[in-house]
């Protein structure tokens, strides 16, 4: 009865939320071996194209901790809601323009950029630590501990992850640590899935009876055979977990149940801006585009990273 | 196959025994419920009464049974904020959120199959743009879209409203803002799963035989790729019902979703603690129906004997 469950529980398993299987190499058939090549270029270069762009934010993010067009908080009423430089009334000094409170929202964005990668990939790092843990001793060990751990699995894969999300949150309370503790929570079912799957097909190689043979602990056998081995698909997960992440957290600070205000977010500047759309739309239109950009970038580079790995 | 469905019940039992747990515990992860109850300068005895009241002064698993059967008898207790049962509160809302995630996977299914069918057949131009259309739709913050959407289409042009519920030109932006995800996720399935059946053995034979190409894309491919894109949808059903949560706040959709962001803010533990829990058995009954198409779509899962 259990290998129903468990086979049933794989076959369901890898689309959810495109992590796991979602992204596997997707290319079609291309028949010829010019054909090959050229898709084989191709994804290469949209990997690179995604590279790029998450270079771009991470350092336009390191940029704003030393330096900004202007400081990011300071307020002037004098020049509130200023539109983009091209358009009439816009001054070059404050290139995208400003929100209500007069501030320029060229330095908001690149401060933005701190906390959503910093939510992404502490998450990634909270919830990876957790899943593959419990993934690696599971798929290890076996028996009554796997039972357990992969039917947590099922019942949290039945409840959507915002929904989720927003609950818990909603009772602990809004917060930057918290939305990083609350996304982990949420995405380590994906890694523990995941790892558990290639844990025992690791397993069965000759190369861990031979460690074992040679007396190898299982601590030792884990974490210096196993672990390895799933490391390079791990990788892709973790790249695709980062971008749903940075999604997720910025829908929570838009709903305001994320990152309070005080800690600049695209999400948040979204939610401040929304109101002004027949004001000012540009207040509304700079964080979505910074969201999307990056959100873009990081999963161009995830499907690469799957194509080269698989 | 009736011990598999038997199963998969029991599953579904668990799953919301595991809920219940979760929505209970929810009201202690914010500290003491009473807080919320009664004002900043109550008196202690008053604070007294109201936990004697709410049976807040009895152990927890006896508090959590007798949370069990009242839910059980459909009381999910009141509302802080509008004074009257909780269920029946989230239960008028429940219409509108399901119209909303159902008419979005008619449109997700009536885009996504055909898009992603096409790109693997065909492959080119079409492939490429398909895919590249796919993933910038996933990657597209909702709440985003939606703000753009109200912009162009309700500021800007003034064709569609830009809230509420009640006329079909209401349903078309939060409809197509709830979609975009879930259409970019399945044409990317839809375009990988045919994709691999298309290289299987048995297609090669189909041609060989001098079946005609139609044939062999509707009775032997799409029969083939069933399987994982009824998964998803089955799947993408319950996240369309999480995920209205977003856009319904963003379109003013008296929907649950807009009602829990609602209580949130108010913090009107009762009405969240119903909200999650009605939204979640939901998905725990939609999951069961995906199962019992599976084993409509590939008779070997009855046997339990997969390969």
């Amino acid at each position: 009865m259990n290998q129903v469950a468990l086979e049933r529980g794989r076959m369901k398993a890898p689309p959810l939320r495109g992590a796991g299987g979602g992204r596997r190499t997707e290319d079609g058939r291309p028949r010829t071996a010019l054909g090959r090549r050229l898709a084989a270029v191709r994804r290469r270069r949209s990997a690179v194209v995604g590279g790029v762009i998450v270079l771009l934010v991470l350092g336009t993010a390191l940029l704003s901790l030393v330096w900004t067009p202007h400081p990011y908080q300071e307020q002037d009423l004098g020049r509130a809601i200023l539109p983009p430089f091209w358009m009439p009334g816009g001054q070059t000094s404050f290139a995208l323009g400003t929100d209500l409170n007069g501030r320029d929202l060229l330095s908001r964005i690149m401060v933005g950029a701190q906390a959503s990668l910093f939510v992404g990939i502490a998450s990634v790092l909270v919830g990876g630590a957790l899943g593959v843990t419990l993934g690696l001793l599971a798929g290890y060990f076996g028996g009554w501990f796997e039972s357990l751990v992969m039917r947590l699995v099922d019942v949290q894969l039945s409840m959507p992850g915002v929904l989720l999300a927003i609950a818990i949150l909603a009772a602990i309370g809004k917060g930057l640590l918290n939305v990083v503790l609350v996304l982990g929570i949420v995405s380590w079912v994906q890694y523990a899935r995941f790892v558990r799957g290639s844990t025992l097909a690791v397993k069965g190689q000759e190369y861990v009876a031979a460690a074992r043979a040679v007396g190898a602990t299982h601590s030792r056998i884990v974490w210096r055979h196993v672990f390895p081995n799933i490391l390079p698909p791990l990788l892709t997960v973790s790249t695709i977990n980062v971008s749903s992440n940075i999604l997720a957290e910025s829908a929570l600070s838009y709903l305001g149940v994320g990152v309070p205000l005080s800690t600049v977010t695209w999400g948040g500047m979204l939610n401040e801006g929304k109101n002004l759309f027949e004001l000012a739309w540009w207040n509304a239109a700079w964080p979505g585009l910074a969201i999307l950009l990056i959100v873009f970038g990081i999963n161009l580079l995830g499907d690469g990273l799957n194509d080269a790995s698989s | 196959m009736g011990g598999l469905l038997l199963q998969r019940v029991w599953q579904g039992v668990v799953v919301l025994f595991a809920v219940s747990l979760f929505s209970f515990v929810l009201i202690f992860l914010s500290g003491d419920p009473v807080a919320a109850l009664v004002p900043l300068n109550a008196r202690q005895e008053d604070i007294a009464n109201i936990r004697h009241q709410y049976n807040l002064d009895q152990p927890l698993p006896v508090q959590y049974l007798l949370f069990l059967g009242r839910a059980a008898r459909g009381d999910m207790g009141e509302s802080f904020r509008y004074r009257t049962p909780a269920l029946p509160l989230v239960l008028s809302r429940l219409p509108n959120t399901v119209l909303l995630a159902v008419v979005s996977l008619l449109l997700t299914a009536l885009v996504s199959l055909p898009l992603g069918i096409l790109a693997a057949r065909y492959g080119g131009p079409l492939d490429t743009l398909a895919s590249f259309l796919s993933l910038l739709a996933i990657s597209m913050p909702s709440f985003w879209l939606g703000v753009i959407f109200i912009i162009v289409f309700a500021g800007a042009l003034r064709w569609l409203p830009a809230s509420g519920a009640g006329t079909w030109k209401q349903l078309i932006l939060p409809t197509l803002t709830v979609s975009t995800f879930s259409i970019g996720l399945l044409t990317r399935l839809v375009r990988r799963s045919v994709g691999e059946t298309l290289r299987r053995e048995f297609v090669t034979v189909a041609r060989a035989k001098g079946l005609k190409e139609a044939h062999i894309l509707w009775g032997h491919v799409l029969r083939n790729s069933a399987i994982p894109i009824v998964t998803v949808m089955g799947l993408q059903f319950g996240a369309l019902l999480g995920g209205s949560v977003v856009v319904e706040t963003v379109f003013a959709w008296p929907g649950v979703g807009w009602l829990m962001i609602q209580a949130i803010e108010a913090r009107d533990l009762p009405v969240i603690r119903a909200a999650v829990l009605i939204l979640a058995v939901f998905i725990v009954v939609i999951n069961l129906l995906v199962d019992l198409i599976y084993t409509w779509l590939d008779p070997r899962i009855k046997l339990g004997a997969r390969p």
